[in-house]
């Protein structure tokens, strides 16, 4: 069977798959040993957001999402965010920026 | 008439001609309107896989406009090529079978997608302007018809990206991309004066053998290099990209993600072919390879704060371009050197191969996107959610896309992935760390976005969401298996399509060749 | 130093329109600073094509001296790339028209709806 050789390894995405397949079969042999303990329509089934008793309609939106990580890197995010003015010369202004450091750099070391 | 000899002009010339029959064809209705707009672009597809079959059995093809004969490429008695001259390499043919692709299955889609709207008959002769402008950038082998190639995908696709006049940001987006895209085609038309300035000539093969590295070449080289870069969307130049992918409509998004790929095939071609060792490999190498980690670091830094779905998977597509350029970039890096054999070529591979992965699942993301705005109407993920019970199938489609680009075994986005992280750790682990950190972001990214619309209790809003049409599911299920083959059979690919594109780029001589040594002229 | 004159000109006009298209906010003033490289970009090319007492050989003109020909290919350059140029212009100035109708003004500051 062909394998795809990477430079220092090998990939076989066939081979990867039967194994993928073969840890499947064995999790579900083990899993007919589980406990069925699960029931649904309880409270068991509702979901748990930090103690607060849920309410309809209350989901985690997108801007929830990775709230803490957005907030750790503040430092990072908010003159991120700010380059990303939205006017066009600015757009314009980058670019000229990069065709300038290409410029220096690409004369400065010139053979 | 043997139609195979004139295939390089053909793939070219059919969808121009195309274009300009489609608002007649569109007189006889829509139905006549849409079928021929496929069956002109099928017809494209067909001349593309001939002329990607010829040139990896038989080597570069060149193609003579306006000569004696067809392969005539230098007139009796001179030593340099005065005419147009296409030449459609291993690397060309790799990027023409990318533009069929997506071009036939965006047309497909665009049949049910774009229904509601008026003036259809110019919005295909667009898409297929533009296919016209994309394959005459691959194929071509003069530099000034680079530049006019360059210019017709810049026109074409800046009135897709504002076709929705209705929307204020169709119109504010496609300003902006066509302010930059305009500043970018002229800085190539000035690096092309600046060489036929110097060398009277404009053909790129000629100009190879030629060039010196002069002070002036340095220019047209830092001219090409920004202006191309600038095209392909590479940070910090990137920022019309998320703004132009969301405006346009989903099938335009997916061809605008082959058409910054273009750029990609501009700047390799530059760097390789036309300038090769004659520039300083490892500083031009490591230009690119900054531009790339940049891409990946901003891509996907910014992509993870993103409430609109098109915009996020247009900041995470720019770091998959990250990578693309890190992975040829590291090839450039070492060309001329023995370390170009042990790993700079599976670097190119590598990213050679993340560019068609990137066509086909970035492609098929943005096409899942379009589905769910058609349906609800909405892209802001706050607002989004549950899809999965009225959407299974565009649900389990943008799982593929996410899990491909991601870089999650067994689909395609991992086996060109591990290629690049092997043969860049072997140059710079820093670099090969980086690339596998922003990885692991992305697939947060990708599980946020999934969870956001598709996950959760069904919404009252989107109660009478219905499963998008069949047409929009056709062409998500042929990317969608594209993507899953790719990756099963990665070696295959990387065999037949990969490997001569790599080897195209690193022989130099043979491209010379190809033009200079089929004449019957004199020497 | 007289020959030089085109090429100083064209830079100044594409230094010109860069600083337009850089500095100025208001998005036709941006259009005219593009027109303006363009421009120069033009004059660049067919200046390329300048030769001192050279003809053009077209159909019965070509001269008896094969070095006074001169190969006109730069001045159908500059041609082609003026048509691209009105093009191009045309379509920047259509959406300035289509982003007066949404945004009500021209200021690029204020055209920033897409953002971050």
């Amino acid at each position: 069977m062909e394998v795809l050789k990477t430079g220092s390894g090998f990939w076989s995405a066939l081979i990867w798959v039967a194994i993928a397949l073969g840890a499947f079969l064995i999790i579900w042999l083990f899993s007919r040993a589980f406990e069925r303990g699960y029931k649904r329509g309880t409270d068991q089934a509702d979901p748990f957001l930090s103690g607060n008793p849920p309410s309809p309609g209350q989901r985690v939106t997108a801007s929830d999402i990775y709230w803490g990580f957005v907030e750790a890197l503040k430092g990072y995010y908010r003159p991120l965010v700010r380059a990303h003015s939205g006017v066009v010369n600015d757009y314009l202004a980058w670019a000229i920026l990069v065709g300038a450091i290409v410029f220096v750099l690409l004369g400065g070391f010139m053979r | 008439m043997d139609i195979l000899a004139h295939v390089p002009i053909l793939v070219v010339g059919i969808p121009l001609l195309g274009a300009f029959a489609t608002p007649l064809i569109a007189r006889a209705g829509a139905r006549a309107r849409n079928w021929f707009a496929i069956f002109i672009l099928l017809l494209t597809t067909a001349l593309a896989i001939a002329l990607a079959v010829s040139v990896f059995q038989a080597g570069p093809r060149v193609y003579v406009l306006g000569g004696q004969s067809f392969g005539f490429t230098l007139p009796s008695g001179y030593f340099f090529p005065i005419r147009i001259i296409l030449e459609a390499d291993g690397l060309s043919a790799f990027f023409v079978l990318i533009i069929a692709v997506t071009t036939l299955l965006g047309a497909i889609y665009s049949t049910a997608f774009m229904r509601a709207h008026s003036g259809l008959e110019k919005y295909y002769a667009l898409l297929l302007l533009l296919a016209a402008g994309m394959f005459g950038m691959v194929v071509t082998g003069d530099a000034f018809n680079f530049f006019v190639f360059l210019e017709i995908t810049s026109i074409a696709a800046t009135g897709l990206v504002a076709f929705r006049t209705g929307r204020a940001e169709s119109g504010e987006a496609a300003f902006k991309m066509m302010v930059l895209y305009n500043i970018g085609g002229l800085l190539v038309l000035l690096a092309v004066a600046i060489l036929y300035g110097q060398y009277g000539a404009l053909n790129f093969a000629y100009l190879a053998k030629l060039i010196e590295y002069s002070l002036l070449d340095v220019v047209a080289l830092a001219l090409f290099v920004l202006a191309l870069a600038l095209k392909a969307g590479a940070v910090p130049m990137h920022m019309w990209v998320p703004d132009a992918y969301p405006a346009a409509p989903a099938p335009v998004t997916m061809v605008m993600v082959a058409n910054t790929q273009i750029g990609l095939y501009g700047l390799y071609r530059i760097c390789f072919s036309l300038y090769g060792l004659k520039l300083t490999p490892a500083l031009v190498g490591w230009i690119v390879i900054i531009l790339g980690i940049l891409s990946i670091f901003i891509g996907v830094s910014m992509a993870v704060i993103q409430r609109d779905l098109k915009r996020l998977i247009a900041y995470s597509g720019i770091a998959q371009i990250g990578y693309m350029l890190l992975g040829v970039g590291v090839g450039l890096a070492v060309l001329g050197t023995p370390a170009l054999d042990s790993y700079g070529l599976m670097a190119m591979k590598g990213g050679i191969f993340h560019i068609v992965n990137h066509a086909l699942y970035e492609g098929l993301l943005f096409l899942a996107a379009g589905a769910v705005s058609y349906r609800a109407g909405t892209r802001n993920l706050d607002q989004l959610g549950g899809l999965a019970h009225n959407m299974r199938w565009t649900a389990f489609f943008f799982i593929i896309g996410g899990a491909a680009i991601a870089g999650l075994p067994p689909f395609n986005g991992f086996a060109s992935k591990l290629i690049i992280y092997e043969s860049v750790f072997k140059f710079n682990p820093i670099l090969a760390v980086i690339a596998l950190l922003a990885s692991i972001i992305t697939l947060a990214i990708y599980a946020r976005a999934f969870q956001s619309v598709f996950v959760g209790p069904k919404l009252p809003a989107y109660k009478d969401v219905r499963e998008a049409p069949p047409s929009m599911m056709f062409a998500m299920a042929i990317l969608a298996a594209l993507v899953v083959l790719f990756g099963l059979f990665p070696d295959l690919v990387v065999r037949y399509l990969v490997s001569p594109a790599a080897q195209a780029l690193v022989n130099r001589a043979q491209y010379i060749e190809a033009i200079l040594g089929a004449g019957l002229g004199v020497r | 130093m007289i020959a030089n004159f085109p090429y100083v000109t064209a830079i100044l006009l594409m230094i010109f329109g860069l600083y337009a298209a850089l500095f100025r906010r208001n998005l036709i003033k941006i259009a005219i600073g593009i027109t303006l490289m363009e421009s120069g970009v033009n004059l660049f090319l067919v200046s390329l094509g300048y030769r001192r007492g050279g003809i053009a050989p077209i159909y019965t003109l070509a001269p008896e001296a094969a070095e006074r020909m001169v190969l006109p290919t730069p001045q159908a350059l500059t041609l082609t790339s003026i048509v691209i140029g009105l093009a191009t212009t045309a379509v920047l100035l259509a959406l300035i028209v289509v982003i007066y109708r949404h945004y009500g003004t021209l200021d690029a500051d204020k055209v920033n709806k897409l953002r971050g």
